[in-house]
């Protein structure tokens, strides 16, 4: 026999840390239907008694106004899972129990697991569990997630309930005279006429019309308007009722009595307090240092900066370690395979495509790692806490800081992992707002771009360019997420209200499983989407091939330079290997043969799909001082922001320039008339702000949970980067500024 | 005994909520978490930005913007 258990219970209660005991390697992260929060499913076996687990999302109570506690409750009421244990925070009863409540009120079997009871022992708080199962009539085993202490005793409560198969009765608690004489009125008239009451209890329904449930209200306009319509009238009149006589509103009177049927029943020599509550415990000390007026943000920049360094530092070695083994793979097909479009594809397109995506994989995984470590040691509600009131402003959250931090907020970064680090904001407008702008930090593949351009116009500043690329890139993100808050995510500031839990020791396995599955998840999800996307862009870039009777011409002229030379010089140059010294017409010779290739790929990238596109977008992109060879390159951008530099090798018949070695470019770029300063002025711009890569779009389109956002980013950073490129290089041209 | 708003209470002062003028989903969140009329609490400290504003309340850290702490109505003592 099967049976699904719930884990449910309030945000930092040790929820998680209970689901990874119970379940330990044997868990599995997916998403709820349709939304982007995470379901997390493991089984559990006792005596040949295998249990599926689910934890359910963190939450306070159980309205219709955050996604997580939406998910929860359709949960609750369409899975019928066999029992839910709700974790209740023993150092923290009162504000645990009014989640607890609002199960009861549902008519849902719980188990209370009384968690972290050594904690509240600690700070002198001693609960008298079996008075209180009795009070609420429903078992409460003690128990200390981290170290697995009351877990066997309560699986097995929970078992026990499953195998009774008892609907408890539901908790009818008063809730003032006047929400209750209406409660009945609606109870009566729901019950009458069957409204909802095939998946809900006729009281609770009733209950969520007088706390103007959404959720609830829609669906029983859906089913049945006229009923419903008569509910909020008898809703409506209570509100006007309360206003008047006691200036509150029926959810607050509900809310009101919850906690002091709380009150109530705690009182009865359930909890006592050996202490003073308000006493500051060791966490409180340490706040006072690390949330302090001036040591706390000195510490704050340390710790972001420390996170900074393990996930981009730490993680080249096993970054260092895939690139040489694909670019070992690389070789072994170069050798093996003929020339030709399959070896191009295998080359170009798969095993590139499949490095890009296992090339992140390190950075995501530190990455997560790190931020893992400060959310569950509850230093990132600090942060969050610290740094609220500067992003506040421009319609953000203090927690958007990671995102935009890890994303190049110090250049060198990388979006994809900082789109991911999102996953840290609650608020959903914040949120995408937050998901929205990041790409537009600094991050790693842009700086070789940036390095070529320096490099060729502005050496002598270097320094200072760079620092403020830095801040152009912090302004622009700051300002087009007040300009989306403002616009298309308009909405009021989702409620702070954020609890600074206290200072815990992370376990290392709970760090572990929390790294070692998103990191799969981005695997999974994101990896088949890249591989196609880079095959993709590698036939943009090679289809159609130069006709024949191009191919013909560079034929020729290479035949016409062997003729040239005598017979023994070209038999030397054929025979030798890579590294072997050659004589200096052989040398001579082989230059000039390089020479030709570059021409015939320069040639062949002009005639394929991303060249026209190049050269058909010449008219607009002139506006920004932009030519046919700097639009392939932007192009070929899109697959990754250091490609910029290796097309623009390959669109100056230079052969596909390395990143890191662009002196032969950089020097061509500045003596070549097309090019002044200012052109550069404008393509640093334009490099900061276009469309982010694919990699970054695939993954902001999963955790905004619709494509719609990942081709928004695309089609809207492009055109936000070419209006300010066509500014600078405008403007720049009427002043008659940076002409070279 | 005077009532004030918690925006304006300073660090270390302690009192009984005895209103909170807010509806919709941010009275949800702020009732969520047990500030309702009758409940102690005391202004535990200030961002460096003096927003938010940090309470105990319950026993817990609660962090709510001065915005927020506009709404609550607290006697002090």
């Amino acid at each position: 026999m099967e049976t699904t258990i719930a884990l449910a219970g309030n945000p930092n209660s040790g929820k998680t840390t209970l689901f990874n005991e119970l379940t330990g390697a044997r868990q599995h992260v997916g998403n709820y239907p349709g939304v982007t929060v995470e379901k997390k499913q493991g089984t559990y076996v006792s005596n040949g008694y295998k249990m599926t687990i689910v934890d359910l999302p963190g939450t306070y109570s159980l309205t219709a106004y955050s996604l997580e506690e939406v998910v929860a409750r359709d949960f609750l009421v369409k899975e019928e899972p066999g029992v839910v244990i709700n974790i209740v925070d023993a150092s923290n009863l009162e504000r645990n129990l009014y989640l607890s409540l609002q199960f009861m009120e549902m008519g849902i079997p719980i188990c209370i697991a009384l968690n972290m009871i050594d904690v509240a022992k600690n700070r002198g708080i001693e609960i008298n569990e079996k008075k209180l199962s009795e009070f609420l009539r429903i078992p409460v085993v003690p128990t200390v997630a981290r170290s697995g202490r009351g877990k066997t005793e309560l699986m097995n409560a929970a078992e026990k309930m499953v195998k009774k198969n008892e609907r408890p009765i539901p908790l009818d608690i008063s809730y003032g005279g006047d929400v209750d004489q209406a409660l009945v009125e609606m109870e009566a008239e729901i019950s009458a006429n069957s409204f909802l009451t095939d998946t809900y209890r006729a009281r609770w329904v009733a209950l969520k019309y007088l706390e103007n449930d959404e959720q609830i209200r829609s669906l029983g306009q859906k089913t049945d308007p006229v009923l419903s319509s008569k509910l909020e009238e008898v809703v409506n009149r209570l509100s006007i009722h309360l206003q008047d006589t006691l200036d509150t509103y029926p959810e607050a009177m509900i809310a009101d009595h919850r906690y002091g049927y709380i009150k109530s029943i705690i009182k009865q020599g359930i909890i006592s307090f050996k202490q003073d509550r308000d006493r500051l415990f060791l966490s409180d000390k340490i706040d006072k240092v690390l949330t302090n007026r001036f040591l706390g943000p000195v510490i704050m920049i340390a710790v972001l900066m420390g996170l900074y360094h393990l996930t981009f530092a730490y993680s080249e070695v096993p970054v260092g370690w895939l690139e040489s083994f694909f670019g070992w793979l690389g070789g072994m097909v170069e050798a093996f395979l003929p020339d030709g479009l399959i070896k191009s594809l295998v080359i170009s397109g798969i095993i590139d495509g499949v490095g890009g995506v296992l090339g992140f994989v390190p950075l995501i995984m530190f990455m997560f790692f790190g931020i893992s470590l400060l959310e569950d040691s509850g230093y990132l509600a600090r942060v969050a806490f610290m740094l609220d009131r500067v992003f506040q402003i421009f319609g953000l959250h203090g927690s958007s800081v990671m995102a935009f931090i890890v994303s190049g907020g110090i250049a060198g970064g990388c979006a994809v992992p900082g789109v991911m680090a999102s996953r840290t904001l609650k608020s959903p407008r914040e949120r995408l707002a937050t998901l929205l702008t990041v790409p537009f930090m600094n991050c790693g593949a842009k700086l070789p771009v940036f390095a070529l351009l320096v490099a060729a116009f502005f050496a002598a500043n270097e320094a200072k360019i760079m620092f403020i690329i830095t801040l152009v890139a912090w302004g622009g993100a700051l300002l087009v997420a007040k300009l989306l808050r403002i616009t298309i995510i308009k909405g009021a500031a989702t409620p702070f209200v954020m609890e600074l839990p206290p200072y815990r020791l992370p376990t290392f396995k709970g760090l572990l499983i929390h790294t070692w599955e998103r990191t799969w998840q981005y695997i999974k999800k994101a990896g088949t989407v890249i591989l196609g996307i880079s095959i993709v862009i590698w036939a943009m870039m090679t289809f159609p091939s130069l006709p024949e009777s191009k191919t013909q011409i560079f034929e020729a002229e290479r035949k016409a330079v062997m003729v040239g030379v005598s017979s023994t010089v070209v038999e030397e140059l054929e025979s030798a290997d890579e590294e072997a010294e050659l004589s200096e017409r052989a040398e001579g010779l082989k230059d000039l043969l390089t020479a030709i290739d570059y021409r015939e790929a320069e040639s062949a990238l002009k005639h394929s799909i991303a060249g026209r596109m190049g050269t058909a977008l010449e008219p607009a992109s002139r506006l920004a001082g932009f030519d046919w060879r700097t639009n392939i390159a932007l192009v070929g951008g899109f697959a990754a922001k250091e490609v910029v530099v290796s097309t623009l090798g390959t669109a100056y018949s230079l052969g596909e320039v390395d990143p890191e070695e662009n002196q032969s470019l950089s020097e061509t770029l500045a003596s070549n008339p097309g090019w002044s300063p200012l052109v550069a002025l404008s393509l640093i711009i334009f490099t900061i702000f276009y469309a982010p890569c694919f990699v970054a779009v695939v993954c902001i389109s999963k955790e905004a949970g619709s494509w719609k956002w990942g081709a928004f980013s695309m089609a809207f950073n492009t055109l936000l980067a070419f209006v300010l490129a066509m500014l600078v290089f405008q403007v720049g041209t009427a002043l008659g500024i940076l002409a070279g | 005994m005077s009532k004030l708003s918690m925006r304006r209470m300073k660090e270390n002062q302690s009192g009984i909520i005895s209103a909170v003028k807010a509806d919709g989903e941010m009275g949800r969140r702020i009732r969520d978490m047990g500030l309702v009329p009758g409940t102690h609490i005391k202004i535990q400290g200030r961002a460096p930005l003096y927003d938010p504003v940090a309470l105990r309340v319950m026993g817990f850290t609660l962090t709510l913007r001065n915005n927020e702490a506009d709404l609550i109505v607290v006697e002090v003592e």
